[in-house]
């Protein structure tokens, strides 16, 4: 009895350690939350009085043809991202698990893969659109000596600027900053599943690709499904890359404004303030988000 | 015969992969010592000597050590305070039974799927009311309540703390704190330290949400300070000069990654690992 006692004593002690996480979340999390989404239903515009109007702001988010439009560039850009990124780290787990090749060398294939996902994305962006300058730029200007080289003329591409090249080359820098993360979570996958399991499967006769087939694709399901959610979670959020390799004056403008820049227009950018409205985008891709998520898992769940 | 040349194909595109990830950093470490006008006209991988000269022109746009420095303010004590009040609130949740440990682990479960985005505007809103806009409170405080982390390290004390250290100190009268700090402590410190460098990380670059909250000058962290460079440049005179601050911008990090590359390695396979 008396121990009993002592020990729900001990137990008190989890309130007080919980307490600063549980204030600071209350606080920093929770409450911002719960603001945006009471905000999402009031006219509130830079300053002044918020006056609840229903859902009029979701109505007016689903029928903006902007707002569509930004969706369909975040899906476009996210599509060809996510299938560079996830195919590259794919093949890269085959060739690094293949136990006939056996390829050495994985701790600094690894680390050099993941070195572009380092560095802050601004500093990115700054160096690419430097590089990539259509005039100017150094890229341009070496593949036009390599043309040069075999006695052809190169007609320098505008890649940021055009709106048939600027989509897809942020896609290819997005997928070149991603690519190393996706493949160590990948290969994490194979480097948890025992070994015994390639050990029997080899006694019993199995060739390469049908151990691969049948024991480490279905073990790495979960894990597949984990970097497609969470790519799926930050690639509709897409922000920094297109925000900054971009240029509201050029023409290609229209074709890489992604739903989270059209957030921050209406959210941050000083003579576009709609906070209501711009809490009503944050929501709705959230909703898209979200459905998106559980249409992934269903697939997912469902080839089991 | 056939199976050493397949190898060496596949080595040989591997090695090609490395150099492409690569290749962006070696131009631009090479631009920046050459001038605006040489990079303009050709392209090299022989470095050139204008690196005094860049420098002089980068350093009467801005002062990039302002902006280093500002990000020291904010990254150190945000990753310091994550790592240690994660900590604490793990074991919290992993060793002690009360009411309410349930429901603030489903809350840490709920909050790590929602997207960044929803917050946002609400964060923005509570700053400006507490005024604490161009002050580093808002960047630096919240990292006492990191949702992930918590969800890691109590994972971790779970699989690798036995509580009969713990129960043992308890008999020889240790206070509880003294026990989470002599005995806790070191056992977690690796996951703390893997954490905490990829906290480090996350905050150094931290992006939209600096750029929200700071707008004055002498307060921006480095990559606000990069974002505000685009684009605002003559390219052919400054062009090395643009390679210049990128180039300082990444050293940081690069010589965190140097030092600590196994610990960022491993805290994405455990990321992977864990669902």
């Amino acid at each position: 009895m008396k121990k009993g006692k002592k020990l729900t004593a001990y137990n008190n002690w989890g309130y007080v350690f919980a307490a600063p996480f549980v204030i600071v979340f209350l606080i920093f999390s929770v409450y911002p939350v719960l603001r945006t989404l009471y905000l999402s239903f009031t006219d509130l515009k830079v300053m002044g009085d918020a006056h609840l109007v229903g859902f009029a702001n979701y109505q007016r988010v689903f029928t903006d043809k902007f707002f569509w439009k930004a969706l369909g560039n975040t899906v476009r850009i996210w599509g060809v991202n996510i299938v560079l990124q996830l195919g590259l780290a794919f093949l890269l787990m085959v060739v690094f698990s293949d136990i006939k090749y056996k390829m050495a060398g994985l701790p600094v294939f690894r680390v050099l893969y993941y070195l572009p996902n380092l560095i802050a994305a601004t500093s990115v962006a700054f160096l690419f659109s430097t590089l990539l300058d259509w005039r100017y730029g150094t890229f341009n200007i070496m593949i036009s000596q390599i043309y040069k080289l075999f006695g052809a003329r190169y007609n320098p591409v505008d890649w940021l600027g055009s709106v048939s090249t600027a989509g897809n080359t942020i896609a290819v820098i997005q997928s070149w900053m991603w690519f190393g993360n996706s493949f160590i979570m990948l290969m994490a996958g194979v480097q948890g599943i025992s070994r015994d399991y390639f050990e029997a499967a080899a006694i019993d006769g199995a060739g390469r690709w049908t151990i691969f087939g049948r024991i480490t694709l279905p073990l790495l399901r979960p894990i597949m499904l984990y970097v497609a959610i969470t790519s799926l979670i930050g690639g509709l959020q897409m922000f920094d890359l297109p925000y900054l390799m971009s240029n509201p004056a050029s023409a290609s403008y229209g074709s890489i404004q992604t739903v989270m820049m059209y957030l921050y227009k209406f959210g941050f950018t000083a003579g576009t303030i709609q906070t209501g409205y711009a809490s009503a985008i944050a929501y709705a891709l959230f909703l898209i988000i979200l459905s998106a998520s559980l249409i992934q898992l269903k697939i997912f769940n469902r080839k089991e | 015969m056939g199976y050493k040349i397949k190898k060496g194909i596949l080595y040989f595109l591997l090695i090609l992969l490395a150099v492409t990830c690569l290749l962006p950093f070696l131009l631009m470490v090479v631009n920046s010592t050459r001038s605006g006008a040489e990079i303009s006209t050709s392209f090299t991988f022989i470095p050139s000597h204008f690196l005094k000269e860049n420098w002089e022109i980068m350093t009467g746009y801005f002062n990039l050590f302002v902006g280093m420095r500002n990000s020291v303010l904010v990254s150190v004590p945000a990753t310091l305070l994550g790592a240690y009040f994660s900590a604490l609130t793990a074991y919290a949740l992993a060793m002690y039974k009360f009411h309410g440990n349930k429901v603030i682990f489903g809350a840490i479960l709920v909050f790590m799927m929602i997207p960044g985005q929803l917050s946002l505007i609400g964060f923005y809103q509570l700053c400006t009311k507490l005024h604490l806009v161009n002050s580093y409170i808002p960047l630096i405080l919240p990292a006492v309540a990191s949702p992930g982390t918590v969800f890691f390290l109590r994972q971790y004390i779970l699989s690798s703390l036995p509580p009969s250290l713990v129960e043992a100190a308890r008999i020889d009268g240790a206070p509880e704190i003294y026990s989470f700090h002599k005995i806790v402590l070191p056992i977690i410190s690796p996951a703390m330290a893997t954490m905490g460098i990829m906290g480090f990380i996350g905050n150094w670059n931290s992006y939209p949400l600096p750029m929200i909250i700071l707008n004055k000058n002498e307060k921006f962290t480095l990559p606000v300070m990069m974002a505000t460079l685009r684009a605002s440049l003559d390219m052919v005179r400054n062009q090395g000069a643009t390679y210049l601050a990128v180039t300082i911008s990444v050293i940081p990090i690069l010589l965190v990654f140097c030092t600590f590359s196994k610990y960022i390695i491993s805290s994405i396979s455990a990321g992977a690992v864990k669902e």
